[in-house]
């Protein structure tokens, strides 16, 4: 089998949910002729027609609030968002009709919202955001934001085969970045469960997206001066796996937790906060944090840069953090 | 007032206003008590307008009303127990103490969606119902309603621009009640009738007077025939008047006492009990067996809300996500095979009927021989409809075949804009400078003429 980018994951999810179940349809600007902005959708028109691949206008509230409408007959639309920045012009459909809809009056609402986020592409700041915290604080919503091919096509297609609304998050910076072959049989990846990507013992270091990266490469170059970190991808940040937080600062005493949002609100404070409640017996050091700056996401690419999370930045925090 | 309605259909849509406005008079009682938790959002004066619209939909259809109409739930399907229990913040109510008023739904009997406070947001989610219904074969259509105040907001042209754009099965209702909270409908929006918002969406709609319950049936019956034959979305506005104010704590001061008096004496129940007197639909009798049958529901639904618990607080913590408690699964009215391939497959392009210029037609071995489309009015039906299945799989070569719109093919194919940066993009792009035609140096003149 050849290697495949993230992009080409997606695409194949999205591909095999729409051979396997003819309830599935999706929404979203330039995503049938077109293919998408970053072609996620490319093909799909001209396979399922425009039944199920339905090009709208410039209306992200549409898009959503038909999809929830859909989503209500039993189908399960799959919104694309042509950069998640947008989904700021829709934020009271997806927090106040979808995301409160099964808790209210008990109408499940089994629709993706997806779309390219983050930074590290000189996008700048309406191309670059990282949006995850605005529906980590909303219940009813699912958050998920993967790392690799292998977790986005897996991810993909149990968000789509759920029966909440889940934000899929895909990080632009690694869609054509990371490849991997990819497993010929059927697969699923659970929502709610993280992955360690490396295993060590002096300190955890908790991250997602493209930031899980920054941070495997900081711990390669921290394990050749003796520091043996151990990397947790979150890969769902709502519902959080705590079990696998609690478990590795159990092992390792230690927690950096690494996010390319920014500082302020981040989940990192979150973490922080469960690991005291929970796990504060078992630390041997303070929380430690490597964020974006809380600043919008500058477009110059010096400027970008210092605003990122960088592989210097994990590695001297893990630096600092273990020597206590 | 026509006349095609049955006299069972008449005495039924009394029925439903005169159980409409008593139910909400015990609400106000019960407000008083202080036994409804929340606010009572009367719709005195408009009961009209929700029994006239929801009695034109079937069982099957779906509808999403706004706060003020209690009434539309009633017709669909609902008990008054729903709505009293909802108002008290029961564990029987519908959303078991969860939200209150008339914030709720149900998806598979009664097929309805469940209002939120921010208007608008119903207008998209009910094309989309539309829409699904559609892809499903089931011949459904979708209604809703927004007021002259929500009829601002960004929502409600996002959702019926798409619903438009998608010739969705959609009937909006928009209910003209003059206020909006304390604020008159001239400062909401400049025009007179606010149906000729439709205009702008290239939709159909209509004006009706809201008061009269025959005329509001009858109309809304054209409109969901409309849109059952594929004729939607369409707009109705229903002028009428809030008599109360936003809730009951406002005591609605801001309206003159004068508009107070015109409406009061036009108040759609007095009216239609007048015109079933004189027209011998009904005696005094027949009044009196319909009237003692709504205190009777009544009676027994208040003591049901009343008798009833408050929910457990701990079942708070509940329900915030499906976790297997929901099947979703659509009901199918037309093959599965249709929208799988290869019977979906198309060729991805679109076809584009002309190319839009304000003045000169596009090819200029053609000119003038029509006159130019801005002078013309602007049709009911959008120049470019929702792109049928036949429509986007038609081959390149029957695009080739319009040369009477003065089309050049060559120009109009490629509507691929590059973006990205891989292979394909940069070949577009080698392409499209390889294939520009050299520019006539008095391109811009020509334009202008």
């Amino acid at each position: 089998m050849p290697e495949v980018t993230m992009l080409e994951a997606i695409r194949e999810a999205l591909f095999e949910e729409f051979e396997r179940d003819p309830a599935v349809v999706a929404l979203g600007e330039d995503i049938g002729v077109y293919g998408g902005a970053f072609k996620a959708t490319e093909g799909l028109l001209a396979k399922f027609g425009p039944e199920r691949v339905i090009d709208t206008p410039i209306s992200e509230t549409a898009i959503v609030g038909a999809a929830c409408g859909m989503s209500y007959l039993g189908l399960r639309p799959v919104v694309e968002m042509q950069f998640i920045d947008f989904i700021a012009c829709c934020f009271n459909q997806v927090t106040n009709f979808v995301a409160k809809s099964h808790y209210r009056w008990g109408a499940p609402v089994p629709m993706v919202v997806r779309g390219p986020s983050g930074g590290g592409v000189h996008g700048g700041p309406f191309h670059s955001a990282n949006p995850e915290m605005y529906f980590v604080h909303t219940p009813g919503l699912k958050v998920v934001y993967p790392s690799t091919a292998y977790d986005a096509k897996g991810l993909l297609k149990s968000a789509i085969r759920d029966n909440n609304p889940v934000l899929f998050l895909e990080h632009k910076f690694l869609y054509r970045r990371v490849k991997e072959e990819l497993p010929a049989e059927e697969y699923t990846v659970p929502i709610g469960k993280a992955a360690v990507r490396r295993e060590g013992r002096h300190l955890t270091i908790l991250s997602y997206a493209a930031a899980a990266h920054t941070s495997l490469e900081a711990a390669q170059r921290l394990a050749t001066e003796g520091i043996d970190a151990e990397v947790i991808d979150l890969r769902t940040l709502l519902p959080l796996d705590r079990e696998a937080i609690i478990n590795s600062v159990a092992k390792t005493g230690k927690l950096l937790i690494v996010h390319e949002d920014t500082r302020t609100g981040g989940i990192a404070g979150e973490i922080a906060a469960i690991v005291c409640e929970d796990a504060f017996g078992h630390l041997d050091g303070p929380i430690a944090r490597v964020t974006a700056l809380d600043t919008p996401v500058p477009y110059s690419p010096p400027l970008e840069e210092y605003f990122l999370p960088s592989v210097e930045k994990v590695a001297a925090a893990a630096r600092e953090l273990a020597q206590y | 007032m026509d006349n095609k309605l049955s006299r069972e259909q008449h005495l039924e849509l009394y029925y439903f206003m005169q159980l409409n406005r008593q139910l909400e008079e015990r609400l106000v009682r019960l407000f008083r008590q202080n036994k409804v938790v929340g606010g009572v959002y009367s719709s005195l004066g408009q009961e009209a307008v929700s029994v006239g619209t929801a009695s034109a939909l079937e069982p099957r259809d779906w509808m999403a009303p706004m706060i003020r109409n209690i009434g539309t739930l009633l017709v669909k399907g609902f008990k008054p127990r729903d709505i009293f229990t909802q108002h008290m913040a029961k564990a029987t109510s519908p959303t078991h103490g969860k939200d209150g008023t008339s914030h709720f739904g149900d998806l598979k009997k009664v097929h309805v969606v469940s209002p939120i406070s921010m208007l608008g947001d119903l207008i998209p989610v009910m094309a989309g119902v539309g829409m699904a219904g559609r892809y499903l074969g089931q011949k459904i259509v979708a209604m809703t309603w927004i007021g002259d105040g929500g009829s601002s907001t960004g929502a409600f042209h996002e959702g019926l621009n798409f619903a438009a754009v998608q010739r969705a099965p959609l009937v909006l209702v928009l209910e003209n009640n003059q206020w909006a909270y304390s604020t008159p409908v001239a400062r909401q929006v400049p025009l007179k009738n606010l149906a000729d918002r439709a205009l702008a969406y290239g939709i159909n709609s209509r004006i009706v007077d809201g008061n009269d319950v025959v005329a509001v049936h009858e109309t809304s019956k054209w409109a969901v025939n409309e849109c059952r034959s594929g004729r939607g979305p369409i707009l109705i506005e229903a002028k009428t008047m809030r008599m109360k104010g936003h809730a009951q704590h406002d005591p609605a001061e801001y309206v003159p006492k004068e508009m107070f008096e015109y409406w009061k004496a036009r108040d759609p129940i007095a009216r239609y009990e007048k015109y079933l007197t004189e027209s011998g639909l009904w005696d005094e009798k027949a009044k009196a067996k319909i009237d003692a049958r709504i205190e009777r529901e009544l009676d027994e639904d208040q003591k049901f809300a009343e008798e009833s618990p408050l929910p457990a607080p701990e079942t708070a913590e509940q329900g915030v996500y499906c976790e297997g408690c929901h099947t979703v699964e659509p009901e199918w009215r037309r093959a599965k095979e249709e929208v799988m391939p290869p019977a979906a497959s198309v060729e991805a392009a679109w076809k584009i009927s002309d190319y839009g210029a304000a003045v000169a037609p596009p090819h200029p071995a053609k000119p003038h021989h029509k006159p130019p489309a801005q002078h013309q009015p602007q049709p009911a039906q959008p120049q470019t409809p929702l792109p049928a299945p036949a429509q986007l799989s038609a081959p390149a070569k029957d695009q080739a075949k319009a040369p009477e719109e003065g089309q050049d093919v060559s120009q109009a194919a490629p509507l691929r804009v590059p973006f990205g940066r891989g292979p394909k993009d940069r070949a577009f792009e080698r392409e499209q400078q390889q294939n520009q035609p050299a520019k006539p140096a008095n391109r811009h003149k020509r334009r202008r003429r």
